[in-house]
């Protein structure tokens, strides 16, 4: 049974801004940006909710180049920004509220760009 | 029961617990559980707290937290690691961000197990705390050094 | 005009169980602006599913948040289920309802008790206490386990509620009702709550709606999103309707609460009246290979666990945006303009969680 239905649109980098632009203009809320690294690249989805329909756009980059902050647009987007800057290394320029990195702390550097583990062996002996 | 003399005072710090030994901690204050009646009071200051009761694993974040926290603690103090997570970093442990149990920070005294830890063992694990603490105030506990290194996996 | 001084606020606090950081900026007493910086309890457990095959992620998932242990769990499986269409039976969604909402009950109470302990008012926090002790009673017998329950899986649940128990359930329900009552009393009708809490902390409908806030937080401010309208589980099934508050104020937060108190007792009494008997999981055959966005109403609102696996037994990405993350903003806009004393009260009206935020 499918719960409902979830709309994805990959979208050029560029039209990102109109077309979030859009969304709120028709009442759509923010609901959430992620990322996700799929071999070398990296996949952005903000999904957007009107009435319980559900819309996603998705933007492919390559990590390198910086993409547009759309907190100008839905002021609360900068946490959602933040937090990708700081696991993934994504550069957000433009953000209303720019934590320069420490949004969330870690003691390693995006570290889900690639992520790595601590050690498997077993529980070390008294 | 020399440890009922006095009214021990707890300070709980969340290192990076889940929050379920949390409100299992919390829920002990509860008048099911009532750890009042050992004159227990949960204080959110160091300087007023014999027992340092820590949930979830140490993270690179508040380890500086944690120390200042039991540094901050007048002797004789002791150190409860409350849940699997304190006790060894639990389902945890492999997170980039995870260092691993409290006792790679500080000594820890008492562990108490679960996942999360139910009311009735940590209140066991507290009153269990107070007979250490009653030892370090008399002078005969034998402390234990930290395991520097050895419940961190790093 | 006075200088401006930052002041921070936490991680350990006094009124905060959970550690996060406030640079607040103030004139005299008054709020301009505030900070929030989080991370002391990252422990990046969504990178976990390289580690643990997707069957064997649930308990990661259930181990984001341990208050609303269950939904998470429940979102992931969804997620999972949806990826991979598995037509799950329909008891174990009724099931999953039941827990669902139990969840709720004793997460909103646990809530009310720290409100009621940030006002100063220790006496309704013991009772709110008091009362949630019930609620874990039946979580524990059902399931298990207290806080961690553990009884979702992906294709249903782990073990079945017997008729007969059920049925005690509901009866118990009628009790533990009426003493919901009397404390829902106080809560929207003493002087001093409402005193602390009226006009305290506003957020507009607006704000609310752009800024991300969703749960409570949002139908406190008229916004009445309810994740459940979408019918996941068996909430397409059952009848209710959101508490919808439009004040704005840390008061309005606490009423959408109380009142979800009631809608829930309902829900279950519904569910129970029509869970049909039968199978209460299937196997899954194979790995889960492509994306879904699976979102359901948590305490604070709207959770939603996004995964993507690739046909192998690892998935690619688990991606989990919880509710106090998004309202975060919002809670940023509340504090702007408020008074120094009022600081904990405000904060802890969007029913903080951030073992959930920071993961």
């Amino acid at each position: 049974m499918t719960i409902e239905a979830q709309e994805t649109t990959v979208v050029e980098q560029d039209h990102l801004i109109g077309l979030v632009e859009g969304y709120k203009k028709q009442g759509y809320r923010l609901v959430q940006i992620n990322c996700t690294k799929v071999g070398d690249l990296y996949e952005i989805n903000y999904s957007f909710d009107l009435k319980y329909q559900f819309k996603n756009l998705r933007i492919v980059v390559d990590g390198k180049r910086e993409i547009p902050s759309i907190s100008g647009i839905y002021w609360g987007a900068f946490v959602y920004e933040n937090e990708m800057h700081d696991l993934f290394g994504i550069r957000v320029v433009g953000m209303n509220v720019d934590f320069g990195g420490h949004l969330i702390r870690t003691a390693k550097k995006n570290p889900f760009a690639n992520p790595t583990f601590r050690g498997e062996d077993a529980c070390p002996k008294k | 029961m020399t440890w009922l003399s006095k009214s021990p005072w707890i300070l709980h710090y969340d290192a990076s617990s889940c929050n379920g030994c949390d409100i299992e901690v919390l829920a002990c204050l509860s008048p099911l559980y009532d750890v009042e009646r050992f004159g227990i009071i949960n204080t959110g200051n160091p300087k007023h707290a014999d027992v340092l009761v820590i949930t979830g694993g140490i993270n690179e974040q508040n380890r500086e937290v944690v120390r200042n926290l039991y540094d901050q603690m007048a002797d004789p103090k002791v150190v409860v690691a409350v849940g699997i997570c304190a006790s060894s970093g639990g389902v945890f442990r492999e997170c980039y961000n995870v260092v691993g149990g409290i006792d790679c920070i500080i000594p820890v005294d008492v562990y108490v197990p679960g996942c999360a830890a139910r009311p009735e063992s940590i209140i066991d694990g507290i009153v269990k705390a107070l007979s250490i603490l009653e030892e370090k105030k008399r002078g005969t506990h034998i402390s234990q050094a930290p395991r520097q290194g050895a419940g961190g996996l790093r | 005009m006075s200088k401006k001084i930052i002041m921070p606020f936490g991680p350990q606090h006094p009124v905060l169980p959970e550690p996060i950081h406030l640079d607040l900026v103030l004139e005299d007493e008054r709020v301009v602006e505030a900070i929030p910086s989080i991370g002391y309890i990252h422990r990046g457990l969504e990178t976990l599913v390289a580690k643990r095959e997707y069957p064997e992620y649930v308990y990661i998932a259930e181990r984001t948040c341990g208050i609303c242990s269950f939904i998470h769990g429940m979102t992931y499986c969804q997620g999972v289920e949806q990826v991979m269409n598995l037509e799950v039976p329909e008891r174990a969604l009724y099931l999953r309802t039941i827990w669902s909402e139990y969840s709720r009950l004793h997460s909103h109470l646990l809530w009310l008790g720290l409100f009621a302990d940030a006002v100063g008012f220790e006496n309704l926090f013991m009772a709110s206490w008091k009362a949630r002790e019930f609620v874990l009673d039946v979580l524990e017998e059902t399931t298990g386990g207290r806080v961690i329950q553990g009884s979702c899986k992906v294709g249903g649940v782990r073990r079945d509620i017997p008729c007969d128990t059920l049925d005690r359930m509901v009866k118990d329900l009628d009790g533990f009702e009426r003493e919901l009552q009397d404390i829902a009393n106080v809560f929207l009708n003493d002087e001093s709550i409402i005193g602390r809490t009226r006009g305290v902390g506003m957020l507009s409908r607006d704000d609310a709606y752009y800024c991300g806030a969703m749960g409570p937080t949002a139908r406190g401010s008229g916004v009445g999103i309810d994740l459940r309208m979408t019918g996941y589980a068996a909430y397409g099934k059952l009848k209710f309707t959101p508490a919808v508050e439009t004040g704005g104020d840390c008061y309005s937060r606490c009423a959408v609460r109380v009142k979800e108190l009631f809608t829930s007792i309902d829900l279950i009494r519904q569910a129970a009246a029509k869970i049909p008997e039968g199978e209460i999981e299937v196997k899954p055959k194979g790995n889960p290979d492509g994306e879904y966005f699976s979102r359901a109403e948590q305490p604070r609102g709207e959770l939603v666990h996004y995964v993507k696996g690739d046909g192998t037994k690892h998935l690619v990405r688990s991606r989990i945006r919880t509710p106090t993350l998004t309202n975060l903003p919002p809670l940023v806009k509340m504090l702007a303009g408020c008074e120094l004393a009022d600081v904990p009260v405000i904060v802890l009206s969007i029913d903080p969680c951030i073992g959930c935020a920071e993961r």
